[in-house]
C-alpha cells in the first residue's frame, strides 16, 4: 500500500511528467490558451492513460512475453494505443454524448501525445504490477493535467501584457514554463 | 528534378522552416535531451535514421498505402525503424542508450517525423524524401546542438563530456562554478525561449527592412505623430514601434 501511495506521490508532483521528464510538451504548449480547454485536454488524457496502462500491460505479459517479442513492445505499444483510442471515441460517441462533446477533438490528438506511450514503457522498465500500472498511469495524467491547468491561468493572465517584440508569442510562453518549471523543482530540492 | 531544388530541400529544412525553431515541433526531446552536446547529437543521429529511412519508404508506398489508413500505416513504418535504431544502439552504443532512456522509443510519437512523412514524402518522389529526410534531421540536430552546448556550457562548465560526466573540455576554466540550474528542467525552458526569441529577432530585422519602407510610406501618407514607428525590428525593446506597427497594420 505504502509503495501505491510513493507511486502516486511521485507521479503527481516530483517526477511530474511535465516539468521533470518532458513527456507531452506538445499538448502541454499547444493547448494552454484557457483553462477549460487545459482541462479538457488533461481529462481526456486521464481517461487514455489510465486504461491504456491497463492494456499495455496485459498486451505485454500476455502476448508478447509468451510469444518472446519484448523488443517489439513500442511497435505493439503504439497500435494498442492507437486502436484504443479510435475504441474510446467511438465507445462515447455512441453511448456517452455529452462526454465526447467534452473530449472528442482532443481525442485524435492524444494517440501521438508520447506522455501515453510514455507511461506505457516506464511501467515495464520499472517492472509495476498490473495495480501499480494502473495507479501510475492515471497519477502520471493527474500530474499532466494539474500542469496545464496552472499553465493555463498563467497564460491567460499572459495575454494583456506587452512584452519585447522578438519574445511575443513562443519565447514568453517558454518563459512562463520555465518558472513554473522552477517552481515544481522545490518538490524534489535541487539535488541532481 | 533539377539539382537547385534538391538544394532548396536542404536550406528549407536546416534554415527556412527548422523543425524545432520555426516550425516549434518536436518540442519534448528537445527539452529532456540536451542536457548535454553529447545527448544532443545522438538523439540527432538517431532522428536523422527514422526520418530518412521513414521518408524514404513512405514515398516507395504512397502510390500502395490506401488514404484512409495511411496515418496507421505510417506509424507503423515508423517504429519498425525506430525499434531497429534502438536495438541498434544498445548493442553499440549503451552509454548514449542508457542516457537518452525512454526518449528513444518515444521517438514514434515526435511530430516532426509524422509530420515529414505526411507533409513531404506522401507526396514526393524517393529520392526527395531522402533528401527533406537528411535536411529535417539536420536542422533537429543542430537546433538540439546549439541548445545542449548552451545548456552543458553554463550548466557544469565543461562542453563534450559523456554521459557519465567525465571527461569534456572545460572552456570556462576551472574556476567557474556551475550554474546548476542550466541542467534542470527550468534550465531547458529558459533557454530555448531565448533562443527562439533571438530567431525571432533575426528574421523581424530582416523584414523589418521591407517594413520600415512601407511602414514610412503609409506615415507619409497619413501623417501620423508617431515618431518611432519607422524603428521597427531594430530594437529588441521597441514596444511603442511594435504598438504602432499594430496601428499600421490595422490602417492598411
Amino acid at each position: 500500500m505504502s509503495k501505491i501511495l510513493l507511486i502516486m506521490l511521485a507521479a503527481i508532483l516530483t517526477e511530474n511528467f511535465i516539468f521533470s521528464k518532458f513527456y507531452g510538451i506538445c499538448p502541454f504548449l499547444g493547448v494552454s490558451d484557457k483553462p477549460s480547454t487545459a482541462l479538457g485536454m488533461g481529462m481526456s488524457v486521464t481517461f487514455v492513460m489510465t486504461l491504456s496502462s491497463a492494456a499495455t500491460y496485459l498486451v505485454y505479459h500476455y502476448i508478447l512475453t509468451p510469444l518472446g517479442l519484448e523488443y517489439l513492445k513500442t511497435v505493439a505499444f503504439i497500435l494498442v494505443i492507437a486502436a484504443l483510442v479510435q475504441f474510446i471515441e467511438m465507445f462515447l460517441k455512441k453511448y456517452v454524448s455529452s462526454l465526447y462533446s467534452a473530449l472528442g477533438i482532443y481525442l485524435p490528438l492524444i494517440t501521438t501525445n508520447c506522455a501515453v506511450l510514455g507511461a506505457a514503457l516506464t511501467n515495464i522498465q520499472e517492472g509495476y504490477t498490473f495495480v501499480q500500472s494502473v495507479v501510475f498511469g492515471f497519477s502520471a495524467a493527474i500530474g499532466f493535467t494539474l500542469a496545464i491547468l496552472i499553465f493555463a491561468g498563467v497564460r491567460e493572465r499572459m495575454k494583456y501584457c506587452d512584452p519585447p517584440k522578438a519574445f511575443k508569442g513562443f519565447p514568453l510562453v517558454l518563459l512562463a514554463a520555465a518558472l513554473l518549471a522552477m517552481a515544481f523543482s522545490g518538490f524534489s530540492g535541487f539535488s541532481v | 528534378m533539377k539539382k537547385n531544388s534538391y538544394a532548396a530541400i536542404f536550406k528549407n529544412g536546416i534554415v527556412e522552416n527548422n523543425p524545432t525553431l520555426v516550425q516549434l515541433i518536436g518540442m519534448c526531446p528537445t527539452l529532456a535531451v540536451t542536457t548535454s552536446v553529447i545527448n544532443a547529437l545522438g538523439m540527432g543521429a538517431a532522428v536523422i535514421v527514422v526520418l530518412t529511412f521513414s521518408n524514404l519508404f513512405i514515398s516507395l508506398l504512397r502510390k500502395i498505402i490506401p488514404e484512409q489508413v495511411r496515418i496507421a500505416a505510417y506509424i507503423v513504418v515508423i517504429s519498425g525503424f525506430v525499434t531497429a535504431v534502438e536495438l541498434l544502439l544498445k548493442a553499440f552504443l549503451p552509454s548514449i542508450s542508457a542516457s537518452l532512456g525512454l526518449f528513444i522509443p518515444l521517438i514514434v510519437v515526435n511530430c516532426i517525423i509524422l509530420a515529414r512523412a505526411e507533409a513531404f514524402a506522401s507526396k514526393n518522389s524517393p529520392l526527395a524524401s531522402v533528401c527533406d529526410g537528411l535536411a529535417m534531421g539536420a536542422g533537429f540536430t543542430i537546433a538540439l546542438t546549439v541548445i545542449g552546448f548552451i545548456r552543458e556550457l553554463l550548466g557544469t562548465g565543461k562542453v563534450f563530456a559523456g554521459s557519465d560526466g567525465t571527461g569534456g573540455i572545460a572552456l570556462l576554466g576551472p574556476s567557474y562554478p556551475p550554474a546548476i540550474v542550466f541542467v534542470l528542467p527550468t534550465g531547458a525552458f529558459l533557454t530555448l525561449s531565448f533562443i527562439i526569441a533571438a530567431v525571432q529577432w533575426f528574421r523581424n530585422s530582416s523584414d523589418g527592412k521591407k517594413e520600415k519602407i512601407r511602414v514610412e510610406a503609409i506615415k507619409a501618407q497619413t501623417s501620423s505623430d508617431s515618431p518611432e514607428a519607422g524603428e521597427n525590428g531594430t530594437d529588441e525593446a521597441s514596444a511603442p514601434a511594435s504598438g504602432d506597427e499594430c496601428e499600421t497594420e490595422a490602417v492598411k
